[in-house]
Formats: structure tokens, C-alpha cells, sequence
């Protein structure tokens, strides 16, 4: 190898050395998203929802939700289905609060047959769906705290939320699937000492609010975790068809339950319809437990007036809907829950949709996780309160 | 320890008594902080009973446990840096056993007298750091490297405050020797009255609520379990560890906790001993040789006292996010440390 040669040779490999270092600068320099898969099995998804996000570091840049892991097929159920049945399949809808499934499609079919059920049976019902909205919301508020890593308020949302569940198997005689409901009223009446014992677990429930609010919602941990996170502004809960709570935390003042004259007892008694003007997860979790201290004064104050009478109406032992279509929803602890009954007249329906709360309530993380950090998807994602069985019905 | 085996017995059977006291010292407060505390105290702040079927009381569950764990498959994901992957428990549990090491138990209980023995435990403490670190990457996990780093971030953040912490009683006790710490603190006198010694919290009462708060970050446990975070990296840097790696995790959380428990108590609380004027004792040589045995009692005692209070917060707060807790550390703990510091030297001069 001649001198001029190896010249050549070292410059080259300067040069290319040069090149490579460059390379690597950039390499080093540039950093590589990140795509995370929350779920389907994954804690903080309450069963089997599935939310792939692309990071950057822990800032999420892109998030969406998958559902559908737990499709049951529900809708089409109810095709092959007479209409006492039906109730038995949407009890699963919303499994933390069945019996107030089992009620807009109940009265669906009543708008549709024309009837109505007596008084006394429209005063249970409304107790029972708010005894189920309390069982479903004391949970929300107790798993709220193991989503952000306090483990105690969990059972302490067990343990009072069994009393619920104790008055609902009373009264229904199931703890987590009624069946309950009936065209033209109910089942059965209420047992003996359901009122007195009622009284006493609502003020029962009060204390745990209090103690819930006292634990949790004063934390100046938690409160950092969940005030100014994920804010929902008015026009975008509008937009995306929020309902419940989540709407009423961004300020609008909408309660299905004030606002429609169904034949319930809502309105024959005083209650608040809370709203805040923040959107963020804390006014969230703040509207849920203001939530249920309004459900154990509307049960209280339902259980002084609790009218005489019959739980029954007078229907044909086998149900023939007429034809017609007919749309009911109710304010149900997750939001507007609706179900649009279409009947060609035969025993069971033609065709049902059923408008459930937590499938539009999800629908906006898109939206409200751009730009959050890992840890706030789940501060987010408990917030926005959604149970599976009600997303993929 | 030393004194008592350096008459008559040869250096390997001194080694092998020093390495079943260790064993003694680490699994022993483990054993008994998941049991009285993880499985018994919480359970009673959860309004449940916790274990009652395994022995009296449940007292046997931790046994049922091990064997559990004992029994399970030993899983290594398919494309873990097997390697690492397998040390990297051992590698946090022998940051607990080298923590352990420095303790004083009694006058003449322990297993080396270090003169820098302060100095020794910050930096074995951050021992462990490296071991979540390799678990968190070797994993091939994405929960589990998320949980890797935020611990790297979180342990070194914290490990400052706790060293800033110390300072102030190192600054007090005019030494690193932790025997000669405990020496100080209970020959001491508050203005002259000698019947409680001196023990540090009261003087250090800052250091010791900076030093707890950055055991609790060290530990990992809430409210700064961001690295672990159960309900959302799964587990973190645990995720994929299955059977006796896992166990081996469990132990040195458990054991660490109660290691910085007994470090905590002979920096602030007086360590084995009890104040000398009850005895006339004026120097560790005139402290008699049944403080040998009660002096370990004494630190059981303080050490459970501390790990109550350890166990107590994790149970009742939720967690920081990790930005959050980086700016508690760097803009909160960090400059208090400073000014208690400055504050502890101003006055050791005065005084």
C-alpha cells in the first residue's frame, strides 16, 4: 500500500466515520413514540375495554377506545325474546345498577299497551332505581380511590353498599339481577319493615358520603390528581353526547329525571339537580357524590309518601304489544339510558335499540386525553365512570 | 456481637453467625410487617378480619404464602434479557442485606462498627435503584420500563432530601459512626436534664418528617407508588416476575421498609439504647452487657412504632403523579432540608 493510498483511504474514513457520528447525532436526538395498550385486561378498564395510546415519553399524543370485547348481543336478544324476558337480559347491561335497566324499557312497552302502572307501584319503582342508582354510584366513589392508589375507601364502599344490596334482595329477592319489573307494575310488594330498615341504611349511606368526601375529597393529594385534569368544555360534552353526571359536571343543567313527565315519582318530591361549572374529573366525582346524598333524600322523602293501593295493574296474562314505535329514557346512574322499542304487534319486539350511557360517555377520550400524562388516563377513565356491560351491551 | 464471639471463636464461624444474623435481622421484621401490618392492621382499617383460617389468627398465612409462591413456574418472558433479567431481585434484596449490615442492635450487637456509617447506608440504599431499573428494562414489558424509569427518577429525587435530612444529625452528633449516634443521643441532656437523653426528633423534628416522607418515596409505597401504581402499570417493574422472583421482590420491599425503619430509629429516636443517667452509664464501654439483649427488643419496639406509620399512610393516601412528586421533593423537601441544615449549624455553634 502506497502513501497517496492510504491518504485516501484515512479520508475516506474520516468521511465516513464523520457520516456515521452525524447519523447517530440524529438517531439520539430523534425520540420514538411509544404505542401503549391499556387493556383489554387491565385494572382501571372495569372489564375488558381496550384504549391503545401513542406516547411521547408519558404524554399521550393519540388515545382511543376499542370496545366491543364484551359484546353480547342484546339488542338482537330481545328480537327472539317475549317482552316479560327482556328484562331478565338488560339486568346485565349495567350490572351495578340492574333494576334501573329493567325501567325505561318496562315503560316503553307501557307507552306502547297505553297502560300505566298504579301509583303505589310507581312510588316503588323510583325507590328501587334509586337504591340501584346508590349501590352502582358508592362503588364509583369507593373504586375511585384504588384508581388513584387509596385502597381503604374501597371497602368501606363495599361494606355500605351491601346494606343496598340487602334492601334490594328484600325487596326483589336478587342482589344484582332483579328481574323485578313488570308491564303494569311489579312483581311483588314490599316486605314488611323494608321502609323502617330503609331509613335507617340511608342515613347510613349519608355517613358514608361524609366520610367518603371527608377521605378522599379533601385530600390534597387527590385533589391535585383530579382538579384542572381532563376538562370537558360545555359545547364539547354537548357535542359528544355526554349524559349524567359528566354532563352535569361541565355546567349543563340537564336530570332526564326533572326535565320528563314519566310516570314516576320523581317529581312528587323536593330534590337538587347539582351541577359545577369546572368539567374536570374532580367536579365529576363531585357531582356523583352529591349524586347520592340526593338519592337518600328522594328515597327518605319517597317512603313517608308511599300511597295504598294495588302494585298491579290489570294486563292480559299474555302480553301482546300493539303496533307502533315508542322511545323512553331515563336519568340512570350512568347517564340517559333509552331504549327505542319498535312492535309489530306479536309477543315479543320487532326491533330495540337501546341507547346506553357509558358507550357515548367514552366516546369522548379522544378528545380529552390529548396531551394528558399516563397516569391522568386512568384518573380520566374513572371519572368518566363507564361499565362495561353498558358500552358493549 | 463482635466482642461477645472474638474471645474463642475462629473467623469463619464469626462470618457464618454474622450471615444467619443478618438473615435473622432482614427476614424477621419483614415476616412480621406484612403480617401485623399488610395483612392484620390493614384489614382492620378495611373494616374485614384479613387471614383467619391459616393458624390462629391467621398467624401461619405468611407461611401459606411462601409456599405459594415457593410452588409457582418461574416465568421468564420470551424476550426478556434473561440475564438480567433473573438478578435483578437478588440485586434489590442485597441493597436490603448491605443496609442491614451497619445497624446497631446493642453496645457490643452489631455486625460491623463502620466509622462512615451514614455515609455507607445512602449509598447502599440506592443500591436498589439499579436493581428496579434492570427488572424494569429486561422485562420487555412497556408497563414495566414506564415503571423502571419513574422509579430511577423518583429514588434519585428523593434520595437527596433524605441525605439533606441526615445531615442535621450528623451535624448534631458530630459523627458518622451510627454506634456512636445512638451513644450521643442517649447520653445527651435537654438544657441540663438528662432523664429522656437527647433523642433527635425533638431537636431534628424537620429532619425526621423529611427523612420519613423520603423513606416512604425510597420504599416506594403511597402516596409515591407511581413506579408500582397497581391500577395502572399493573405492577410496574414487577409486572412479569412470577413464583420466588417475585417473592424475592416482596421480601425486600418488606424488609427495606423495615431496615429504614430501624435506620430511622437510631438517627432519630435514640436506637437501642435508653437514656444512660438511669444507670449512671456515661460511655458505651460502662453500658452494661444485658443491653445486649434488650437493646434489640428496644429497636423491634421503635422499629414497628415506624413501620406503623409507614404502612398507616400507604394505606390511607392515594398516589402523586411522578411530576408532581419530583416537584414536591425538588421545590418543597429540598430547600427545607437546606434551611434545617443551616439552621442545625447555626445553633450547634451557639450552643
Amino acid at each position: 500500500m502506497t502513501s497517496t493510498e492510504s491518504l485516501i483511504d484515512r479520508r475516506q474514513m474520516a468521511y465516513i466515520a464523520a457520516q456515521a457520528s452525524d447519523a447517530r447525532v440524529n438517531v439520539e436526538l430523534e425520540t420514538e413514540g411509544m404505542t401503549l395498550n391499556i387493556g383489554p385486561q387491565h385494572p382501571a378498564t372495569h372489564g375488558t375495554l381496550r384504549i391503545i395510546a401513542r406516547l411521547d415519553g408519558e404524554q399521550v399524543v393519540w388515545a382511543e377506545p376499542s370496545c366491543g370485547y364484551m359484546h353480547r348481543g342484546y339488542e338482537k336478544l330481545t328480537e327472539v325474546r317475549t317482552y316479560p324476558q327482556v328484562t331478565a337480559l338488560i339486568n346485565r347491561i349495567d350490572w351495578l345498577g340492574s333494576f334501573a335497566n329493567e325501567v325505561p324499557f318496562i315503560l316503553a312497552a307501557e307507552k306502547l299497551m297505553e297502560i300505566e302502572a298504579p301509583p303505589r307501584a310507581q312510588h316503588i319503582r323510583t325507590i328501587l332505581f334509586e337504591l340501584s342508582r346508590i349501590a352502582n354510584v358508592s362503588l364509583f366513589l369507593g373504586d375511585l380511590g384504588v384508581q388513584l392508589g387509596a385502597v381503604t375507601p374501597v371497602f368501606m364502599a363495599f361494606r355500605d353498599r351491601e346494606y343496598v344490596l340487602n334492601l334490594i334482595e328484600a325487596a326483589t329477592g336478587g342482589r344484582f339481577h332483579p328481574n323485578f319489573d313488570r308491564i303494569g307494575g311489579l312483581k311483588d310488594d314490599l316486605p314488611a319493615g323494608f321502609v323502617d330498615e330503609t331509613r335507617v341504611v340511608m342515613k347510613k349511606l349519608r355517613n358514608f358520603c361524609d366520610e367518603i368526601e371527608n377521605l378522599l375529597f379533601g385530600n390534597e393529594i387527590f385533589q391535585s390528581r383530579t382538579r384542572g385534569i381532563g376538562v370537558i368544555p360545555k359545547d364539547i360534552a354537548l357535542q359528544y353526547g355526554l349524559s349524567g353526571a359528566n354532563l352535569r359536571a361541565s355546567g349543563v343543567d340537564w336530570d332526564l329525571r326533572r326535565d320528563q313527565s314519566l310516570p314516576m315519582a320523581w317529581n312528587k318530591v323536593d330534590w337538587k339537580v347539582w351541577t359545577h361549572p369546572d368539567g374536570d374529573s374532580f367536579a365529576r366525582c363531585w357531582i356523583r357524590l352529591q349524586e347520592v346524598r340526593e338519592s337518600t333524600r328522594i328515597v327518605d322523602q319517597l317512603l313517608d309518601t308511599i300511597p295504598s293501593g294495588p302494585v298491579m295493574a290489570k294486563v292480559p296474562r299474555i302480553i301482546k304489544v300493539p303496533e307502533g314505535e315508542a322511545w323512553v329514557s331515563t336519568e340512570n346512574p350512568l347517564g340517559e339510558m333509552g331504549y327505542y322499542v319498535v312492535s309489530k304487534g306479536d309477543l315479543g319486539p320487532f326491533r330495540t335499540k337501546i341507547r346506553s350511557a357509558s358507550f357515548n360517555n367514552i366516546s369522548v377520550v379522544p378528545w380529552v386525553m390529548k396531551g394528558v400524562y399516563v397516569p391522568d388516563i386512568i384518573t380520566i377513565l374513572a371519572s368518566l365512570y363507564f361499565i362495561l356491560g353498558d358500552i358493549d351491551r | 456481637m463482635n466482642a461477645l464471639l472474638a474471645a474463642d471463636l475462629p473467623y469463619w464461624a464469626q462470618s457464618l453467625l454474622r450471615v444467619l444474623g443478618g438473615i435473622v435481622a432482614v427476614l424477621l421484621p419483614a415476616g412480621t410487617i406484612v403480617y401485623v401490618f399488610l395483612f392484620k392492621m390493614m384489614s382492620f382499617m378495611q373494616s374485614r378480619l384479613g387471614p383467619m383460617e391459616a393458624g390462629p389468627y391467621g398467624s401461619l398465612q405468611l407461611v401459606a404464602e411462601v409456599g405459594k409462591w415457593l410452588q409457582k413456574e418461574d416465568i421468564t418472558p420470551e424476550r426478556a434479557d434473561r440475564f438480567i433479567f433473573k438478578i435483578a431481585p437478588l440485586v434489590v434484596l442485597a441493597s436490603t442485606f448491605l443496609l442491614v449490615a451497619v445497624v446497631p442492635f446493642g453496645p457490643d450487637a452489631w455486625f460491623t462498627n463502620f466509622e462512615a456509617g451514614v455515609f455507607y447506608m445512602l449509598a447502599v440504599s440506592s443500591v436498589s435503584v439499579l436493581g428496579i431499573l434492570i427488572a424494569g428494562w429486561a422485562s420487555a414489558n412497556k408497563y414495566s420500563l414506564l415503571g423502571g424509569l419513574r422509579a430511577a427518577g423518583q429514588l434519585i429525587a428523593y434520595e437527596l432530601p433524605m441525605v439533606l435530612a441526615v445531615i442535621g444529625v450528623i451535624i448534631q452528633a458530630g459523627t458518622m459512626n451510627l454506634q456512636q449516634i445512638v451513644v450521643a443521643q442517649n447520653a445527651g441532656s435537654i438544657f441540663g436534664w438528662d432523664g429522656l437523653g437527647n433523642p433527635y426528633i425533638l431537636t431534628q423534628f424537620v429532619g425526621f418528617i423529611i427523612f420519613m416522607i423520603a423513606v416512604q418515596a425510597e420504599l416506594t409505597q403511597t402516596p409515591f407508588d407511581m413506579p408500582i401504581a397497581e391500577s395502572e402499570l399493573v405492577s410496574g417493574y414487577m409486572t412479569e416476575y412470577s413464583g420466588f422472583r417475585f417473592l424475592t421482590f416482596f421480601i425486600a420491599e418488606f424488609a427495606t421498609a423495615g431496615v429504614f425503619a430501624l435506620i430511622a430509629s437510631v438517627l432519630f429516636l435514640g436506637g437501642w439504647g435508653i437514656p444512660f443517667a438511669w444507670f449512671d452509664w456515661s460511655t458505651i464501654d460502662s453500658v452494661d452487657d444485658w443491653m445486649n439483649v434488650v437493646g434489640p427488643l428496644i429497636m423491634v419496639t421503635k422499629m414497628m412504632l415506624l413501620a406503623f406509620i409507614i404502612m398507616w399512610v400507604r394505606f390511607s393516601y392515594p398516589r402523586f403523579r411522578e411530576d408532581q412528586l419530583q416537584r414536591f421533593a425538588w421545590k418543597a423537601l429540598v430547600p427545607i432540608s437546606l434551611v434545617n441544615i443551616m439552621v442545625t449549624a447555626i445553633l450547634k455553634v451557639a450552643f
